[in-house]
């Protein structure tokens, strides 16, 4: 556990002295959502309409913009090799990235997201379940990623390829992330919402780990 | 006998790199890799520390197949690579501090020593980024002076390094082999440690 | 994670048996192929009863619905040959799953065309956002993913073994993702008709049906096979059966 959380403040320090590993995801975020308005309308009522769709569609490509970064450093100055060969667990490892990866990403993604959604004139009673729907949902787009991210890491144009092989599988977050926040504005209890984005994200919690760790395996081995 | 080879096949990209190639690596010795460029020096390390499958054929630690032994096996053994792992935007004693808890094999107590060692005092608190390429090298190289660990595998340990620094180096893997350590390592260098711990393995010889 | 698994298991394993035995097995699929896609073509387009509310129209349901059957399978069959690869490191398993990714995307691509053209006289549109036809596109997105990722690999086996995770992991999602697809066309579209859930199909419609699917799995055989013959040969080619066999020809 010690080195668990030796490792989770590695990262977390790793991240705090590189800023704009923590801006450039929100930043991108709000430029994201901002494009719908100049793209399609600025009329409120359409807005508040497509405000769920729009602000978790703009979070998942946050989270997908970085996700490609989770191993990649440590993959080319060889850290990953030391940790590959180390006699400590490989799962620490790869769940603290994850965290630190989910802190940047989706915590203060999450934390944000209120702005977005009074550009959007999202109805405030939705406010809390925006905020909740993206807290438990925005975990599994991380552990998700980072198969995608362990898989192509070792590939020169990891990019594109990473966009390819994780959007499918956000779907179904997106679906009930979004759908939480519609019941959300409708008045509608969201419980049942934020108990299937929960399930997903346990069920997740169990697998991604040993697919991550399998496909780190590959890549550093190939 | 601490590290054996047996009958390794192994093919890159459709060319075969080793055919029933053997070795043995004993405590108290030193094992140059030498070859060609391509002639899979890198290739040979990565596979005996396990850092590559693509490889047919036994490797035993300790008279056990290392898939094994794995966890056994990576206490045993320190691995330096062409990359040093070390992180630009953490300072040496950072990293440092870091590889120690990867790596159980490792001292805790003697970082401080280890970078004074390494020529690294006065450098503690610097950021790796603004160190020079070889500075860089010395903070990866520091993990030996740490290490309780009797099996080094080196891979072209001294790139980047002055003169002295290649010295200290010779000297301080000499005084692990005395020890009763043994040590792989590929060189283009002339090493100059005493000749007799040295045992030359030509992988040109081997591929034909 | 050693099993031990019945003697025709490893046979399988063996590049040479794998090659002589599907070799032998070709022509009574193809065989087999051609009787039932052309029984139950002609059984279908031309014999088979109209649909009393659709028509005619209603007649690529025999292209239509063996091709979706048949593009969940082939990923079913490729994740589960990626998963023999990866546990009993087994090439042909690895060949199997990598020949399954592109028939399995065109079979997907054939669903999802028949299903338009079929849309467009019954909605008069030529995508709707059917539950069905969605999550078959997402299943085509996953094919997609596969096999972007084992041609982004320059190393064969990496890119296998890389292949095979993805496929586990979309194995796994797919469940989910259809859960999921399914409840946000509830969500959205309240009560459409629905292509597929019909009243109970009087016999002279569902046998040929029957026999369409029979044919499609038949004739996904015979291409599956025919393929991996290829690929292994093309894999094994410096081994020396492979040149032996060369040399016979």
């Amino acid at each position: 556990m010690s080195f668990f959380y030796a490792t989770l403040k590695r990262e977390l320090l790793l991240v705090f002295r590189h800023r704009s590993d923590i801006i450039n995801p929100l930043a991108f975020f709000l430029m994201v959502a901002v494009l719908f308005p100049l793209g399609v309308s600025p009329d409120p009522t359409f807005l508040s309409e497509v405000a769920s769709g729009v602000i978790w569609v703009a979070a998942l490509l946050a989270c997908l913009l970085s996700v490609d970064g989770i191993f990649r450093s440590d993959y080319e100055d060889g850290s990953l090799e030391q940790m590959l060969i180390s006699s400590e667990s490989l799962w620490a490892i790869v769940t603290a990235k994850v965290i630190t990866h989910w802190i940047v990403s989706g915590f203060f993604l999450a934390l944000i997201s209120p702005l977005v959604a009074m550009m959007f004139f999202l109805p405030e009673p939705a406010y809390p379940s925006l905020i909740a729907s993206l807290l438990l949902g925005t975990p599994t787009l991380s552990l998700m990623g980072a198969i995608g991210s362990a898989l192509t890491v070792g590939l020169r144009k990891g990019g594109v390829l990473i966009s390819l092989l994780v959007l499918p599988l956000y779907i179904p977050v997106l679906i009930f992330g979004a759908g939480t926040v519609q019941a959300g504005a409708m008045g509608l209890p969201i419980q049942g919402y934020l108990a299937l984005l929960a399930a997903i994200l346990v069920f997740s919690l169990m697998l991604a780990p040993i697919a991550i760790v399998a496909a780190l395996k590959i890549s550093v081995r190939s | 006998m601490l590290l054996e080879v047996k009958d390794l096949f192994c093919e890159r990209d459709e060319r075969i790199l080793f055919k029933r190639f053997s070795m043995q690596v004993k405590a108290g010795e030193v094992v140059q890799i030498i070859g060609q460029n391509g002639s899979g020096k890198t290739t040979l390390l990565r596979i005996l520390c396990g850092l590559s499958d693509a490889y047919e054929g036994e490797i035993f630690w300790q008279d056990q197949l290392i898939n094994d032994v794995r966890h056994a096996y990576y206490q045993a053994m320190l691995y330096v690579g062409h990359l040093a792992g070390v992180k630009g935007i953490l300072t040496a004693e950072e990293n440092l501090q870091w590889m120690v808890q990867l790596d159980s094999s490792l001292n805790k107590c003697s970082i401080a020593k280890a970078l004074k060692l390494v020529g690294l005092y006065g450098f503690e608190d610097v950021p790796c980024h603004s160190l020079s390429a070889g500075q860089q090298r010395r903070v990866g190289l520091a993990r030996l002076y740490l290490s309780n660990a009797p099996l080094w595998i080196l891979d072209e340990p001294f790139t980047a390094l002055d003169k002295k620094g290649v010295a200290e180096k010779e000297a301080f893997i000499a005084e692990h082999v005395s020890a009763g350590g043994s040590v792989i390592l590929t060189t283009h260098h002339d090493l100059s440690i005493p000749k007799q711990i040295i045992r030359p393995i030509n992988l040109d010889e081997m591929a034909r | 994670m050693k099993v031990s698994m019945p003697r025709w298991f490893y046979q399988l394993a063996s590049p040479r048996w794998f090659y002589s035995f599907t070799g032998k097995l070709l022509p009574w699929f193809g065989l087999a192929t051609l009787v039932f896609l052309s029984v139950g073509l002609v059984w279908g387009l031309v014999f088979a009863p109209a649909d009393y509310q659709q028509g005619n129209s209603f007649r690529i349901i025999y292209i239509h619905v063996p091709s979706s059957i048949l593009a969940q399978s082939c990923y079913m069959l490729m994740a589960i040959s990626g998963a023999i690869g990866l546990i009993w490191k087994m090439k042909i398993a690895h060949i199997i799953a990598q020949v399954c990714a592109p028939i399995g995307a065109s079979i997907a691509v054939m669903s999802l065309a028949t299903g338009a053209i079929w849309g467009k006289p019954t909605w008069g549109a030529w995508w709707v956002w059917d539950a069905r036809l969605t999550a078959m596109l997402v299943l085509l997105f996953l094919y997609i993913g596969v096999i972007a990722l084992h041609a982004a690999f320059e190393n064969k086996a990496s890119a296998d073994k890389a292949a095979a995770i993805l496929a586990l992991v979309g194995l796994v999602n797919i469940p989910i993702i259809k859960y999921s697809v399914e409840w946000w066309n509830t969500l959205h579209q309240g009560a459409t008709f629905t292509i597929t859930e019909k009243p109970a199909m009087p016999p002279e419609m569902w046998i040929p049906l029957l026999i369409m699917v029979l044919g499609f799995y038949c004739f996904f055989s015979v291409v599956l096979m025919g393929h991996a013959r290829v690929e292994l040969l093309e894999r094994e080619k410096r081994s020396d059966w492979v040149k032996q066999l060369i040399e016979r020809y």
